[in-house]
């Protein structure tokens, strides 16, 4: 059962990445800067928190536990996500270049599995994959409008956003323990070559959006989500995220 | 014995919970329907985005108005062996979506450009003189748009 403990450890990535990051961006909710971006993050959230529950669902089938389970009542060193996707909101150029970087990302993951191994995994991916070009259309349309035709202000913002976000996505590609199994098995070609292709999609729309990439020194330095040493604002996160449910578990809205 | 066929039909009558005009069997989320020996019907339904909440309450309204029928149980199960895209919504589908106001997803073959949705058809006036507004509308399978031929801000029913 060696390859399934890399299949699941593949989908807990995925699955936490999307609950967390769905809970980042439903945070704009009620506070985007204009009412269509406050629609847009609170849509990207319902996508995403869909998608992390079709994930969990997967593994409840791998014998996992049901997915409120899992979502709701893990410790925090149980969780798989990148630390990319930890961090508070901040600005909404922040949270704005996250969501192109990451999600540039997420289409390409998608995209890879829809030729897994693993069927189950290769039909979601396709049907996720349509709804992250969406999140990507959006991502890529306002880092071109900010970035070049906006203001100088907007143009300095998205550059020092990009500074600030750029080193941190790296995190995204952590290999985990189980890269070379994936790979063999045909389940997933592994984060590496994620990491190449997000690196070549990237450059053209920045390249139209007027910004430069920053140099990174070290890919590594934010490492660690992937086995469970997270930022310190994951805790504060599943708090809130988890309070209903602590209070009574068998509560329905 | 209820054949799958008039399973079908009686789906007719189960519209979409946001969208009333609309039924279940022409938006397109109803992937199969079989009889099984024991006079129980199986349905297979996919939500048209992974993260729909009104699967559930659709799932519920089928169940219901099958358990009118002459059946021993309704069996009613959500999965993404069939996928939804919008090419699944019907003829039919599309007529009843303009009548509540919404662009139709235009049809498309290969891989869908989103940049189909810069010139959506106003589904007041027909003009394709629109811009989008925004890929994201009140619900995840419906985006914003705005007609300078008949000045009518619309929604459109999103092709995926």
């Amino acid at each position: 059962m060696a390859e399934q403990s890399a299949l699941k450890d593949l989908l807990f990535r995925m699955a936490d990445d999307e609950l967390i990051i769905a809970h980042r961006n439903s945070e704009w909710t009620g506070l985007g800067p204009i009412l269509e971006e406050d629609i847009a993050f609170s849509s990207i959230a319902q996508d995403k928190l869909g998608q992390s529950y079709a994930l969990y669902r997967i593994l409840e089938t791998l014998g996992e536990a049901p997915a409120d389970t899992i979502a709701f009542t893990r410790d925090e060193s149980a969780f798989r996500c990148c630390q990319l996707v930890e961090y508070p909101i901040g600005g909404y150029d922040f949270s704005l270049m996250r969501h192109f970087l990451f999600d540039t990302a997420e289409v390409l993951r998608y995209e890879m599995l829809e030729r897994s191994s693993v069927e189950m995994l290769a039909r979601l991916a396709t049907k996720v994959r349509g709804e992250i070009k969406y999140h990507v259309f959006h991502a890529h349309t306002w880092i071109v409008q900010l970035g070049s035709s906006g203001s100088e202000e907007s143009h300095a913002r998205m550059q020092s956003a990009l500074n600030e976000v750029y080193p941190l996505a790296f995190s995204i590609f952590e290999p985990s323990a189980f890269e070379e199994e994936l790979i063999a098995e045909g389940i997933f070609a592994g984060e590496n070559a994620l990491r190449d292709r997000w690196v070549e999609a990237l450059a053209p729309v920045l390249e139209k959006a007027g910004l430069k990439v920053p140099e990174v020194s070290d890919i590594t330095a934010h490492y660690g989500g992937r086995r469970g040493y997270h930022t310190e604002y994951l805790q504060p996160l599943l708090n809130e995220m988890t309070e209903v449910f602590r209070i009574d578990p068998s509560a329905e809205w | 014995m209820t054949t799958p066929e008039e399973i079908w039909e009686a789906l007719r009558d189960v519209k979409d919970p946001e969208i009333p005009t609309i039924s279940l069997v022409d938006l397109g989320v109803v992937t199969d329907v079989w009889v099984s020996d024991d006079n129980i019907a199986h349905v297979t339904m996919t939500p048209t985005f992974v993260g729909c909440p009104a699967i559930d309450y659709m799932k519920e309204d089928v169940r219901r108005r099958l358990l009118d029928m002459p059946l021993a149980d309704v069996d009613v199960q959500v999965n993404f062996d069939m996928q939804w895209n919008s090419n699944r919504v019907t003829e039919e589908g599309k007529k009843r979506l303009l009548e509540h106001g919404l662009a139709p997803p235009p049809a498309y073959e290969g891989i869908l450009e989103l940049t189909v949705l810069n010139n959506m058809e106003c589904p007041y006036c027909g003009s394709r003189n629109t811009v989008m507004r925004s890929p994201f509308g009140p619900t995840l399978c419906r985006s914003l748009h705005y007609c300078h031929n008949c000045s009518q801000a619309f929604e459109g029913f999103k092709p995926l």
